[in-house]
C-alpha cells in the first residue's frame, strides 16, 4: 500500500462512524462594517487611512488629477533614482517623474536589477479598511510578486472604489486561483524578545496613496 | 543514502518536564525575558480581541469550521490533492517522519541544489529535515530571524511566534556577531540593527536560492490554495524567488473552503501578535506562469496526526491554528519557557499535541499532560476554542491506563493500589488512619510537615503539609455521637 492510500485509510479508520458529519457552522460574525465604525463611504476611507497609519506606513489622499505629482513627490522624498514598475502601470501615474528612471518589468527585469532598484510602484486588487491592508493579485498594474518584495520601498496606489470594509468582503472579492499577497504595513520581526521591530526581509517602507474621485 | 538511518536520527532521551524545567526556573535572566515578552503579547492580543465586537462569533465559527475540516478530512485531502494537481503542483504523501524525509531529500536531490532556504515550519522540525539534508551535503538556511538564532546556537525553539523567545537581545547579538561577522550588527545589540543584519546576511542567499522549503498555515481543500501568514517577508522570499518550492504541512492544516479564510484571517493575527492583520499573508494555487516558482511540491504529513484524530476528545488539538495565545497566558509556560516541553510543540498546546502525536510510552512525553495547573486560561483565549484543560485531564487518564498493564507497577500505581486495598475495609482504614496520624504528628514541627519520607517526599518538595489534628473526624464522631 502506498503512502497516500495508507494515510487516507488511517484517516477513515480514525473517524469511524463520525466520518463525513458536518457540524453546523454558525456564521454570526460581521460581514460588513457596523454603522458605528463607518456610517458613510467617507468614513470607510477615513478608517482605511487611520488603520494603514497605525502600522507606521505613510498614507495620503490625492485627487485623480494630482496622482502623477503625488507619485513623483513620494519618490523624490525617498531619493529614488531607479524604480521598477509592472509593464501595465497606467502611464499617467509616472507622467510627472523627473530624474527617476522607471524600468517596466517587460521583459522581466533580472534579479540583480530588481535588488538594486530603489523602489516599486504598483496598484492593488482590493484594500481592507478595518485591517489597513492592501491585497495584490498580480492583476492590472500589479505585476509579479517579486516586484513588491525585493526592493526596499513599495509605493501602492489604491483607488477609493477598491477599498472594502472587512476581511469577509475582501475574501469574497478575491480569486484564490491567483497568487495573492496581503500587505499590512512594512516588514516586521518579532524574533527579538517578541517585540515588534520594523525592517526585516520584505520592504522596509510602505507608502499608500488613496486616489479619490 | 548517507545520513540518517531509515528509522531516522535517534533523539537523545528527553528528560521529564519537571526535571527539564529546573534549569529554566533557576535562570532569572530567562524568566525576566519571558515575563516581559509574554506580558506584552497578552496585553496586545487582549486589546485586539476587545476591539473586535464579533470576537466570540468568530471564535465559534473557527471552532465549527475546524471540527468540520477534521470530520471530513479524507474527502478534503482528496479534494485538495485534485485541486493542487490541476493547478500544476505535485502532491506527495508521508505516513511518518522517515517517509517525509525521504520525499523531501529526494526532491532536493533532483534539483541538484547544495543549499536551500527555509521559512519557519514546525512540520520540518518535527521530521528532522535539517539533519537529513545536511547528511546529503545540502546546507539549510533557516530564514526567520529567531530561527537563525536558534540554528546558530544549536537550540530548540521555545515559542511559536519566536523560536528564540528564551534569548534576550544581547545573546542574539552575540550569536549574530559570531556567525555572520560580515553582516556585522552593532555591538550594542539594538533590535533594529539586528534585524538589518539578518536582512543583509540572507539577502544574497534569497536572491540566488534555487530551492525553498516552507510550511503552511492553511491548505484550502476546495481550491488547492496554500496560505502562509508571516511578518518578516522571509517566507515571501522563499515562496516567490526560487525555481522550486517544497511545502511540508501536516494533514491537520486543511480547511474546507476559501470562504473559511475570512474567519481564520481575523482570528490568527489578533491571537498571535495582537495585530489586526499580520504584515504578510501569501497564498498560491499550484504554479503561476511568469510569477514565482516553476515547480511546486506539497508534502502532506501524517506522522501521528491520525492517531490523534482517532481520539474523540484529543482530536480537538488538531484544530490548532498555531497562534501561540495559549503560551502567553500560561502560568507554567511563563516560568519555564518552551524547552522543557520537548523539541517541537511548546506550551499548553504542545502538552496536548505531543503526547498524541508520539504516544505516551516514554516517561518524558507522559509527563507533559501534568505540566499544567489546569487553570483554564488557555481555553479562554484559544481562538478556535480548544478546551486544553479538558484534553489534559483526558490524557492524564490515558497515561495512567497505559501504565496499568505494565508487569512492574509505577510507584504511584503501587501506592494507589495499596490505598485502594486499605480503604476498601472500614477497620483497615481506621487502623491506617490512626497510625498515619501518629506518624505524621511525630514528623511535624509547628503544625507543619516540611518533609515526608521516601517517595512521598516529592509531594513536600515544593510545599508544606499541614499536620493532621490529633483526633480525626471519624474518631470524634464515634466519641460524641455514639
Amino acid at each position: 500500500m502506498n503512502a497516500r492510500e495508507e494515510v487516507l485509510r488511517r484517516v477513515r479508520e480514525a473517524l469511524g462512524g463520525s466520518r463525513g458529519t458536518r457540524p453546523p457552522v454558525p456564521r454570526g460574525y460581521a460581514r460588513r462594517l457596523s454603522e458605528a465604525e463607518a456610517a458613510t463611504r467617507a468614513d470607510v476611507l477615513a478608517l482605511f487611512t487611520e488603520r494603514v497609519a497605525d502600522y507606521r506606513a505613510a498614507v495620503r489622499h490625492v485627487g485623480a488629477d494630482e496622482l502623477g505629482t503625488a507619485v513623483a513627490a513620494a519618490l523624490w522624498g525617498r531619493e529614488a533614482k531607479q524604480i521598477v514598475v509592472p509593464a501595465d502601470l497606467p502611464f499617467g501615474w509616472l507622467a510627472e517623474l523627473d530624474g527617476v528612471r522607471a524600468l517596466a518589468d517587460t521583459p522581466a527585469v533580472d534579479i540583480d536589477t530588481l535588488a538594486a532598484a530603489d523602489g516599486a510602484v504598483t496598484g492593488c486588487a482590493v484594500a481592507i479598511a478595518q485591517t489597513g491592508t492592501v491585497v495584490l493579485d498580480g492583476g492590472p498594474a500589479q505585476g509579479r510578486r517579486a516586484l513588491t518584495l525585493v526592493p526596499g520601498y513599495h509605493l501602492c496606489v489604491v483607488r477609493a472604489d477598491q477599498i472594502v470594509g472587512t476581511v469577509p468582503e475582501a475574501v469574497a472579492r478575491l480569486d484564490p486561483a491567483r497568487p495573492l499577497t496581503w500587505i499590512s504595513g512594512p516588514s516586521v520581526t518579532h524574533g527579538i524578545e517578541m517585540t515588534r521591530v520594523e525592517g526585516a526581509h520584505g520592504p522596509v517602507h510602505l507608502e499608500v496613496l488613496v486616489v479619490e474621485d | 543514502m548517507t545520513g540518517p538511518a531509515p528509522g531516522g536520527p535517534v533523539p537523545p532521551p528527553m528528560p521529564k518536564f519537571a526535571a527539564a524545567a529546573r534549569p529554566a526556573l533557576a535562570d532569572t535572566g530567562l524568566r525576566r525575558t519571558l515575563r516581559g515578552a509574554t506580558a506584552t503579547l497578552r496585553e496586545r492580543t487582549a486589546a485586539a480581541a476587545a476591539e473586535t465586537a464579533d470576537w466570540e462569533d468568530l471564535r465559534e465559527a473557527g471552532r465549527a469550521v475546524g471540527e468540520g475540516a477534521l470530520l471530513g478530512l479524507d474527502t478534503h485531502l482528496e479534494e485538495l490533492e485534485r485541486a493542487v494537481t490541476e493547478a500544476g503542483g505535485t502532491v506527495h504523501w508521508a505516513v511518518d517522519a522517515a517517509d517525509a524525509r525521504r520525499v523531501v531529500t529526494g526532491l532536493v536531490r533532483e534539483t541538484g541544489a547544495t543549499e536551500v532556504v527555509k521559512s519557519a515550519s514546525l512540520a520540518t522540525r518535527e521530521i528532522g529535515l535539517n539533519d537529513a539534508l545536511a547528511g546529503m551535503g545540502v546546507t539549510v538556511r533557516d530564514t526567520a530571524l529567531a530561527d537563525m538564532a536558534v540554528q546558530f546556537a544549536g537550540d530548540e525553539p521555545s515559542h511559536l511566534l519566536s523560536a528564540a523567545a528564551h534569548r534576550d537581545r544581547a545573546q542574539i547579538g552575540e550569536l549574530f556577531r559570531r556567525e555572520m561577522p560580515a553582516a556585522g550588527p552593532d555591538p550594542a545589540g539594538d533590535p533594529e540593527d539586528l534585524a538589518a543584519a539578518a536582512r543583509a546576511h540572507l539577502r544574497e542567499r534569497f536572491l540566488r536560492a534555487q530551492v525553498a522549503i516552507t510550511g503552511a498555515n492553511f491548505l484550502v481543500a476546495e481550491t488547492g490554495t496554500v496560505v502562509v501568514v508571516e511578518s518578516e517577508g522571509n517566507a515571501r522570499m522563499c515562496l516567490t524567488l526560487p525555481e522550486t518550492l517544497i511545502c511540508v504541512a501536516g494533514i491537520d492544516k486543511v480547511v474546507p473552503a476559501w470562504d473559511d479564510m475570512e474567519v481564520f484571517l481575523q482570528l490568527l493575527p489578533r491571537s498571535s501578535t495582537g495585530d489586526r492583520m499580520t504584515p504578510y499573508v501569501s497564498s498560491w494555487t499550484g504554479v503561476t506562469p511568469g510569477d514565482g516558482p516553476r515547480a511546486f511540491h506539497l508534502v502532506l504529513l501524517d506522522n501521528g496526526r491520525t492517531r490523534a484524530l482517532a481520539d474523540e476528545i484529543g482530536r480537538a488539538a488538531l484544530r490548532c491554528i498555531g497562534c501561540s495565545a495559549c503560551l502567553n497566558v500560561c502560568p507554567v509556560y511563563e516560568r519555564t519557557g518552551g524547552q522543557p516541553y520537548g523539541p517541537v510543540h511548546p506550551g499548553p498546546i504542545g502538552a496536548i499535541l505531543t503526547p498524541q502525536l508520539r504516544g505516551v510510552e516514554s516517561a518524558a512525553v507522559a509527563s507533559l499532560p501534568y505540566a499544567s495547573t489546569l487553570c483554564g486560561a488557555c481555553a479562554d483565549v484559544c481562538p478556535v476554542k480548544i478546551d486544553i484543560p479538558d484534553v489534559l485531564v483526558h490524557l492524564r487518564g490515558a497515561v495512567v491506563e497505559s501504565r496499568r498493564r505494565r508487569p512492574v507497577p509505577t510507584p504511584e500505581m503501587a501506592l494507589m493500589r495499596g490505598l485502594a486495598w486499605t480503604m476498601a475495609d472500614p477497620r483497615r482504614h481506621e487502623t491506617a488512619l490512626r497510625r498515619g496520624v501518629r506518624w505524621a504528628r511525630l514528623l511535624s514541627r509547628g503544625g507543619r510537615i516540611r518533609r515526608l519520607p521516601g517517595l512521598l517526599g516529592m509531594w513536600t518538595e515544593a510545599r508544606d503539609l499541614p499536620a493532621p489534628p490529633a483526633e480525626s473526624f471519624r474518631a470524634w464522631w464515634n466519641r460524641t455521637r455514639r
